[in-house]
């Protein structure tokens, strides 16, 4: 969720190869390197050393009052001074963290007792019993804690203990929430359904598979309600509804507020004990969180693949940029050209990793390109290079780009130049996204979404731009636009959906449209039309196309040209044609070798021993 | 080429898997309907059809992972239609699956050692017999040993997948499910994983029930190919026949949609499509106007 | 939509009931001798049994329970044990001190809360680092310690404000709003720190979503995708977050008022409470569950409005 303060929105490098043998040591060790945790940790392991040995360390009893000396300064004797019956501030603020640590503890105590068991049943067998739990929870959660403590104080009387009991209980949904969500995500996870496969008993797959995933966001809750225990028993106390026999800092703090006009240092400690223990443990639930999320985003960067690449130091490689100082005389004519693009994300150490090594490739009106490669080539990298779409944090490390004649990437410039692009995007530049459904706002109306951006751009009016939308959603296919007009994104299907953002792409006439992957979440008929349609708007409106995608088949079926891409670079390109059937690159013709079309069944594809098998 | 004359390792007979309605009294979702299959031993059944075809929710019945509520499901002559437990244990050894998501399918906070070890601790082996079970296991999949330490995120998506079948052969099980095992992989990837796959069969005998959505995958890989379309089997057959020159319409549909890497013949079969749509456009009618 | 309303609206009557009842339980079981309690230790038992009469404590549980429920319906909540002073009455002269800070409080909340917490996930750098800092020195400091400083401080200490309050509306304008200032920013400032913070989370996981990439490539301005379709998208969260944040309000205003010496319903609590004057107790436990209640309709409402989802089904 947060980014700690320190290192903000660049990721951690990935420690590549790093031995990581057990989870928790990893975290464990990440959590003492952050300064935020080791400081917390400090913070609150004094302060629990200071509670546990306050009868030693305490020069007095809590409650010793020396009437003599009362609202004294700090001396020799009473360090801290003392209070208005003349009692030792520092003993009393000792005494003070033993009960609220205790406290503290017995409510996150009470409150996991009640919330973990519940949550793990209710996440994992659900039914009846999440039901009911969950209407339970609705109402303890719609219960302000103090108005429930006070009507505690009033029933029971002033106890710590009993208030702290009730608080936990109160503040247990927090513990059934958390888990009863991780179980569920876990419960139909595929490890899960792997483990039942094997025959492990529910009890052994708990232990086994959810506890190791539920084992931190506890921790973190922990350090949260802990602290919220303390301010609100602290708050009860100061309010003067606590145990008057007992030295707490609630107790002191509302001590020290009487005698405000006389001793406002008899406020300060209290205070400072509060925010410095709610503050630890604050800071300890934040490094512990973004302990686990470095894990997290090492994990989350393997899985979206196309930000991998081949590191390299920021200057090397990187073709001469003075080389290309203007647009290139008789390149004015090209839709598009691409000129040693370079896109590369600084990483925290100061290196910069790039996607997309030096890449050229120009397209014409008319014509196809079809971008191919594999995950981490760096090909869907080089589109949103082009549309100006790429993340904040990349940079364009070397080359250009220009669109039309002119440059939308000058040679030498860092960023996409946004305020060229953004006059170009949706009006001459327009985009096919892969995921239909993550790609329509679920808010808005398809009409909505097809509507705006023509009156945005084309500057024409809502009842012109509406028209025009239904005649759209006729031409990709759609039977009865005037129905998808006025539906919300979730209640159509994906390839409907995909030929309504195929309408939104085409909706103002580009010149140029980029597709990425635009079939791949399809199904294989579904896919067939789409290609259709693609074929018959391109050559019906004479536009451009760059086609990402990993299927030769799909490029086949569209393409005029093909660049084919790996770890970045380009690494042939040429007709069609030329390509698939006399592949001159070897990782091309690996790539051709790996297709399943026209290779004997139950042949090896690619292994060493070539023998038929069966 | 298989030993289908034996009795059949696994029968499937008509077979019904419904999910109750999570509205309030609403019908049940019905996911398939009447499946009748059967799978010889050494032998792999092809399982392809469209995403909510039901393919995937067949293979899940026969782990036991969906609710069967008619039918029968037959494995090595015993019902295990509504296994216990106990009783998915015991047939762990003989039933094991390989799933699609080499990212989801592999606890990211166990090593590889412990995930491995799992379907070996469940049958109750001793640690150390485990330990070297688990090393036999990574270099039959080809993975190097140290890799018995590691966690599934320092890995890609094809070595995950190779964690995964390593897994699943752990107990030398006689069937293992396949669902879509190579669908999120790259291209190069998805080659060398069917090649294992293959390895595998030749070397242990194994049988396979191979899902997947890709016509061509199925093709390379199965004996027999069964299609599926809204829940139901609607043909199935040995692997060429069912894969080159289909009966049902749908199963047409499907082949002439899958491109092929070239220009010149992804036109033909491009032609070829539009031709099959139109004639079947037209039967519909037909069928139409006489009704 | 009317249909989705009446159904909020009943399950809010249930817990009503419940709460009610629970809590009705609880007071009347736990508390000891209550005419003893009033009476104090000199009285003879005589006249325990007397006043227990007259409470009508000798009736079983359920009767009272049910007689307490049935004035309630009609208005009445009964009457203080020490003072006499009928609950409702008591209560409706302090609610309006009450909820007039709650909502300045919660209206500034959420006005600052989303200004910082959007600029926080649009601009990042030094404003995001402000937030995340203020987050966890807001997480730390309990509001009614803010109170206390804040009073020591700029009241006692510099002369700037009165360190009491207790003004009312009627004084006019300029005094009350001078009056209310130093408690409204003890109340507020825990809700903008952990608001931000969480708005700007929900801001910046709208602001990833594979959309905003499309409407961006659809020529659609940055100001237009933000406020109208990430904000909207991001406004359910930034709800649940701010109607949480009025429950635990009620709770702290109690304490604020404590400090500020302000004639709202902290006062009235605080003393019930000691006292265990458990009809003005029970009183105050249901005006917080009716508060509540209310928000929680008027977030759903608002939420079903945000989301056609919901609002079609």
């Amino acid at each position: 969720m947060s980014d700690s303060v320190e290192t903000a929105a660049v990721a951690a490098p990935v420690p590549t190869g790093q031995s990581g043998t057990v989870v928790r040591s990893t975290v464990m060790r990440r959590l003492i390197r952050n300064p935020m945790g080791i400081a917390s940790l400090v913070i609150l392991g004094s302060i629990a050393l200071l509670a546990i040995f306050a009868p030693v360390l305490a020069p007095f009893e809590e409650n010793f009052a020396n009437i003599t000396k009362t609202l004294a300064p700090a001396d020799s004797v009473n360090i801290l001074g003392t209070d208005s019956a003349g009692r030792d501030t520092w003993s009393r603020l000792l005494f003070g963290a033993q009960l609220t640590l205790l406290s503290a503890m017995l409510c996150a105590g009470v409150a996991i007792a009640i919330g973990l068991p519940a949550g793990l049943i209710a996440g994992y067998y659900a039914g009846k019993f999440e039901a009911v739990s969950n209407w339970v929870v609705s109402i303890l959660m719609s219960l302000p804690g103090l108005i429930v403590l006070l009507t505690i104080r009033a029933a029971f009387g002033p106890s710590v203990w009993i208030s702290m009991i009730a608080f936990g209980v109160l503040i247990s949904p927090s513990y059934f929430r958390l888990t009863r969500t991780a179980v569920q995500s876990v419960r139909n996870e595929l490890y899960v359904d792997a483990a039942r496969v094997s025959g492990l008993s529910d009890w052994s797959i708990i232990a086994r598979h959810i506890f190791s995933v539920i084992r931190a966001p506890i921790i973190i809750q922990t350090a949260a309600i802990a602290g919220v225990a303390i301010a609100i028993q602290s708050g009860l106390e100061f309010l003067g509804l606590g145990d008057p026999t007992k030295a707490t800092w609630g107790v002191m703090l509302s001590e020290g507020f009487k005698n405000v006009y006389l001793t406002p240092t008899l406020l300060f400690w209290p205070a400072l004990a509060m925010a410095l223990t709610i503050g630890g443990l604050v800071l300890l639930g934040n490094a512990i969180r973004d302990a686990l999320e470095d894990g997290e985003k090492i994990r989350h960067r393997k899985k979206r693949a196309t930000l991998e690449g081949t590191t390299a130091a920021p200057a090397a490689g990187r073709p001469s940029r003075k080389a290309v100082a203007a647009v290139d005389a008789g390149t004015e004519h090209h839709l598009v050209k691409v000129t040693n693009l370079g896109v590369g994300y600084p990483q925290a150490d100061g290196s910069v990793k790039k996607v997309v090594d030096d890449v050229s490739f120009h397209v014409d009106r008319g014509e196809i390109l079809g971008i191919v490669g594999e995950s981490g080539s760096g090909k869907s990298q080089t589109a949103f290079s082009i549309l100006g779409l790429l993340p904040d944090n990349a940079r364009i490390v070397g080359g250009a780009i220009q669109f039309d004649g002119s440059y939308t990437v000058a040679p030498g410039e860092e960023r996409v130049n946004q305020d060229r692009l953004s006059k170009l995007r949706g009006k001459r530049i327009s985009y096919i996204p892969q995921e239909p459904m993550s790609n329509l706002d679920p808010a808005f109306t398809i009409g909505y979404q097809l509507v705006t951006p023509m009156v945005r751009v084309l500057g024409i009016s809502k009842e012109e731009a509406r028209k025009r939308a239904l005649k759209l959603l006729t031409d990709v296919g759609i039977v009865n636009p005037e129905r998808t007009f006025s539906a919300y994104p979730h209640e159509v299907s994906g390839g409907m959906a995909q030929r309504v953002l195929i309408a939104g792409a085409i909706s103002c006439e580009p010149d140029l449209v980029i597709a990425d992957e635009p079939t791949t979440a399809l199904d294989v008929t579904v896919q067939a039309d789409v290609l259709d349609l693609l074929r018959e708007l391109q050559q019906r409106l004479n536009i451009g196309i760059i086609l990402v995608t990993h299927n030769f088949g799909v490029v086949a079926d569209l393409c005029d040209r093909v660049a084919v891409m790996q770890n970045g670079r380009l690494v042939e390109e040429g007709s069609v044609r030329d390509i698939l059937r006399n592949p001159k690159e070897q990782y091309t013709q690996t790539l051709l070798a790996s297709m399943l079309e026209g290779k004997t069944p139950m042949s090896m594809l690619v292994s060493s021993q070539k023998e038929p098998v069966a | 080429m298989s030993t289908t004359q034996n009795a059949p390792l696994l029968t499937v007979d008509n077979l019904f898997v419904e999910y109750p309605s999570k509205k309030f009294r609403a019908k049940p979702f019905r996911a398939l309907t009447d499946i009748n299959i059967t799978i010889g031993q050494g032998e792999t059944l092809g399982l392809v059809g469209e995403s909510g075809s039901g393919k995937t929710t067949l293979g899940r019945a026969v782990l036991g992972l969906a609710p069967v509520t008619g039918g029968k499901i037959t494995f090595e002559g015993t019902d295990i239609s509504h296994a216990s437990r106990k009783q998915r244990r015991t047939l762990s050894r003989d039933l094991q699956v390989v799933f699609q998501d080499p990212y989801t399918s592999l606890n990211p906070a166990l090593e590889i050692g412990d995930i491995l070890a799992e379907p070996l601790g469940v049958q109750g082996m001793e640690p150390a017999a485990a330990k070297k079970r688990v090393k036999e296991l990574l270099d039959q999949v080809g993975l190097p040993s140290d890799a018995i330490h590691r966690l599934p995120r320092e890995f890609s998506g094809g070595q995950r997948q190779r964690v995964a079948i390593a897994r699943a052969l752990a107990l030398s099980p006689k069937l293992i499910v396949c669902d879509e095992p190579v669908s999120a992989l790259d291209l190069s990837t998805q080659a060398r994983v069917l090649d294992l796959f293959l390895q595998i069969q030749k070397d242990t005998g194994v049988s396979y029930l191979f899902v997947s959505h890709d016509l061509d995958v199925v093709r390379h890989i199965s004996h027999r190919v069964a299609v599926m379309y809204h829940g139901e089997i609607v043909e199935q057959g040995p692997a060429e026949v069912v894969t080159r020159d289909p009966e049902h319409p749908y199963t047409q549909r499907l082949l002439l949609a899958s491109p092929v890497p070239d220009p010149d013949r992804q036109e033909q079969r491009r032609a070829d499509r539009h031709r099959l749509l139109e004639s079947q456009r037209h039967q519909i009618e037909q069928a139409g106007a006489l009704a | 939509m009317i249909k989705f309303i009446a159904k909020r609206l009943g399950s809010g009557l249930v817990v009503l009931f419940v709460v009610s009842a629970l809590t009705f339980t609880l007071l009347y079981t736990s508390s000891g001798s209550i005419a003893r309690n009033i009476l104090g230790d000199q009285a003879t038992p005589e006249q325990v049994a007397f006043k227990e009469q007259e409470l009508g404590l000798d009736q079983p549980l359920v009767t009272r329970y049910f007689a307490w429920l049935g004035d309630a319906l009609s208005g009445n909540l009964g009457a203080s044990w020490f003072t006499s002073e009928p609950v409702a009455s008591s209560l409706a002269t302090r609610i309006p001190v009450t909820m007039t800070m709650v909502f300045t409080a919660m209206i500034l909340i959420a006005i600052c809360a989303a200004l910082i917490g959007v600029a926080a996930a649009v601009k990042r750098g030094w404003v995001d680092r402000v937030v995340q800092v203020g987050a966890i020195v807001g997480d730390s400091i309990p509001g009614y310690v803010i109170g206390v400083l804040l009073v020591t401080i700029l009241a006692i200490q510099l002369g700037f404000f009165p360190a009491t309050s207790t003004i009312s509306p009627e004084v006019g304008p300029e005094a009350w709003v001078y009056s209310m200032t130093l408690p409204v920013i003890a109340l507020l400032i825990n809700g903008v720190t952990g608001g931000a913070q969480q708005i700007r989370s929900a801001v910046i996981k709208q602001l990833e979503r594979d959309y905003v990439r499309t409407l961006r490539s659809r020529g659609i301005g940055e100001r237009e995708i933000l406020f109208k379709h990430v904000l909207r998208s991001a406004a359910p969260a930034g709800l649940t977050v701010l109607s949480l944040q009025l429950i635990g309000m009620l709770g702290g205003v109690v304490i604020i008022e404590q400090i500020f010496a302000l004639p709202g319903m902290g006062p009235l609590a605080v003393t019930a409470t000691g006292q265990s004057d458990l009809p003005v107790v029970m009183g105050v436990v249901m005006y917080t569950v009716v508060v509540v209640i209310v928000v929680n309709l008027l977030v759903d409402i608002l939420n079903g409005w945000l989301n056609p989802k919901v609002r079609v089904s």
